[in-house]
């Protein structure tokens, strides 16, 4: 049991130094680098070439043998120093503790709601299965999960921000709205969310209220059913203590990595929705060769994918305590 | 899923719906000579859900226009017709054309070969890759296992699509069958696990027993005895695979972080969106469509054509009644989960 542990999270910290290294090795990998980008771009901007090759130079670092320079790069990552942005001038610990918490509130958001839908959906079908109920919802279900989110994105910036105006196109609020907990900000703030949640919702309902339909229809199946229906238990007891609860635990662990994955997403979504979170500054980064930048967010998506993944393997046991901790809690 | 459809089919029909099948399902013709009984006995239950009619009918129309479609259809090319040309005024541009003439039809039409060949690449690189970590790993077991394990453990942690976007800009491949690896360049993990989990009691089967028993090599077992058992489970997957493929395509594709030298429905997308005005007025709306429906429909056919072959395989979608008397010796914590979550 607590070897389980030990061993769960050697693998966490591992994985993260894997990608540690990868983005270290990465950089370096790039063709023409972050300098040429940058000189490339003062060109365009018709800076003087002596002052070019000024700013350049003092950017250059010495070359120093590749382990010391991995040392270092690991070092200053320890120390929270993620380099500073190229493209913004500032900090890139600074731009992503600014903008993190925007894409982490739109992400929970969606998959809370869409696993809310889900699991009554989903149970809903399963109670009546077989019937035109189940047949039509499978097939709405089918049809959701065909759409990508980014179809949808479009989709209703188009329609409902350009067309009717009903809803912001982009920002993650108006000018002007001062960040404090008011009640102007909160909505205005949810308002801006709207259509970016909307469209992870919509898409990524389909599957998941699949799933809670396989899981309820199996434990439906269970003896365990029977016998509380002989036993003469109310209908809404058994739908809650014994159906709702047996079959919403497997999808536990698949709630928690979906908000990980759904952060690997935001560069698409946010770009869609010029939505200022994590994902339009690593597009940003992106486009404009901002490695620094680049890699720093790519290190956070993947430590939030990780810790996500690893609690949802730890406390898998803590939900579900039929589950004994070790492979079969590995599930994902 | 109920399955509802009527069994009145015509005998005729059934056959020729199930050689379709085989075409769609299988996609590696010399594995489905090889492993036949294997892929179309449980393709021939698959047939019968409509699911898997209908997904392999669509994905036959993606192939029939990606192949014999671009032969017959004209290529897109700037001022080939009038600019700005709403759907439906001339049989010369059936569904408009875009602000410098280009034909919306023949833009769509002609991405499709190059999509189709990212899927394979993808699906194949994805799934092979999968089968072979994953029944090594599980057959094997001791110190390969932990190994193996770890090594998908590792690979399935780092978000994929950030990951392919950051491979993109170093590698910035052009060629569709590169891009198809690429977007899978992660993709095999989750399903290695899971594949892992169920050679586990594969390899406890008598005949699999038997077999080593005998001295036969590990690869011939695997080959043999172990992998047809589960090619049901890999061809699901490897439509869930093309789904993630189509998608992730397209998306990296609109933003314009993949080369734009080969034709796809997410440039097309892209234009529509940022270049022909489509948010302004409004009425430029179908250049947006056709793309979008293109996407939707090739990720409906995968998708139904997997949930199809899953009721083949998935104890768990199977209904109550044939759920009761079956006995579930797989690990179903492993077989339920979400090797499809990413998007």
């Amino acid at each position: 049991m607590n070897n389980y542990y030990v061993k769960r999270t050697g693998r966490a910290v591992l994985t993260l130094w894997v990608t540690v290294t990868l983005t270290f090795g990465l950089i370096r990998a790039i063709p023409g680098g972050p300098l040429e980008m940058l000189r490339a771009r003062l060109v365009r901007q018709g800076v003087d070439p002596a002052r070019i090759d000024s700013i350049i130079q003092s950017r250059q670092q010495q070359s120093q043998p590749i382990y010391v320079e991995y040392y270092e790069y690991m070092s200053s990552l320890l120390s929270g120093n993620l380099g500073e942005s190229f493209y913004f001038r500032e900090p890139v610990s600074k731009i992503i503790t600014d903008a993190l918490p925007w894409t982490v509130f739109i992400m929970v958001t969606a998959t809370i709601i869409l696993f809310a839908i889900a699991v009554v959906w989903g149970a809903l079908i399963a109670y009546k299965e077989g019937s035109k109920f189940d047949t039509v919802s499978s097939g709405v279900a089918i049809l959701l999960s065909s759409i990508p989110f980014y179809v949808l994105g479009i989709l209703f910036v188009v329609v409902f921000s350009y067309k009717f105006g009903v809803f912001p196109a982009r920002y993650r609020t108006s000018p002007g709205v001062s960040p404090d907990l008011s009640i102007t900000f909160v909505g205005n703030a949810l308002y801006h969310a709207a259509l970016p949640i909307a469209s992870i919702v919509i898409t990524q309902v389909g599957l998941q209220t699949l799933a809670m339909r396989g899981n309820s229809i199996q434990v439906l199946g269970e003896d365990f059913v029977r016998v509380a229906r002989l036993r003469g238990l109310s209908d809404r007891r058994i739908a809650v203590r014994y159906v709702g609860r047996n079959a919403i635990l497997p999808m536990y662990t698949g709630f928690l990595t979906l908000i990980g994955f759904n952060l690997g997403g935001s560069v698409i979504l946010e770009e869609i929705f010029t939505y200022t979170g994590i994902g339009y500054y690593m597009f940003e980064a992106l486009i404009n060769r901002d490695y620094p930048l680049m890699m720093g967010i790519f290190l956070v998506i993947t430590t939030a994918l990780v810790v996500s993944v690893y609690i949802a393997d730890l406390t898998y046991g803590l939900v579900d305590p039929r589950v004994k901790s070790g492979d079969s809690s590995e599930a994902y | 899923m109920k399955h509802t459809e009527s069994k009145t089919e015509s005998e005729d029909e059934f056959s020729f719906g199930a050689a379709q099948s085989d075409v769609e399902v299988t996609t590696a013709d010399r594995l489905r000579d090889f492993y036949r009984e294997f892929i179309y006995k449980p393709g021939l239950v698959a047939w019968e859900d409509n699911r898997t009619r209908i997904g392999a009918t669509i994905l036959a129309v993606y192939v029939f226009v990606g192949t014999v479609g671009t032969w017959l259809y004209r290529s897109p090319s700037t001022n080939q017709s009038e600019r700005s040309l709403q759907p439906f005024q001339t049989m010369e541009a059936p569904l408009g054309t875009t602000s410098s003439g280009e034909d919306v039809l023949a833009m769509a039409i002609h991405a499709t070969p190059e999509m189709l060949i990212m899927i394979l690449s993808g699906g194949i690189f994805a799934t092979a890759l999968a089968v072979l970590i994953g029944t090594v790993a599980g057959y094997k077991g001791g110190t390969t296992d932990r190994v193996l394990t770890t090594f998908s453990d590792v690979a399935m942690s780092i978000p994929g699509l950030p990951l392919i976007m950051v491979l993109a800009v170093v590698v910035s491949p052009e060629r569709a069958v590169v891009i198809g690896i690429l977007i899978t360049i992660n993709y095999w993990a989750g399903l290695a696990r899971s594949i892992r989990s169920q050679v586990l009691t594969i390899r406890e089967h008598s005949y699999v027993e038997a077999s080593r028993t005998m001295g036969v090599s590990t690869p011939r077992i695997l080959l043999k005895d172990v992998i047809p058992n589960i090619m049901p489970y890999v061809l699901v997957n490897f439509a869930n695979a093309a789904r993630y493929v189509v998608f992730a395509s397209v998306g990296l594709y609109y933003l314009g972080i993949l080369p734009t030298s080969v034709a796809n429905w997410g440039i097309q997308l892209d234009n529509a969106y940022s270049q022909a005005g489509a948010l302004s007025g409004g009425g430029t709306m179908y250049q947006l469509a056709v793309p979008m429906i293109a996407i939707m429909f090739l990720a409906l056919g995968l998708i139904l054509l997997a949930q199809g072959m899953d009721r083949v395989f998935n104890p768990r979608v199977r209904t109550r009644l044939a759920g009761e008397s079956e006995s579930e010796t797989e690990d179903d914590e492993d077989a339920a989960a979400p090797t499809e979550v990413m998007t």
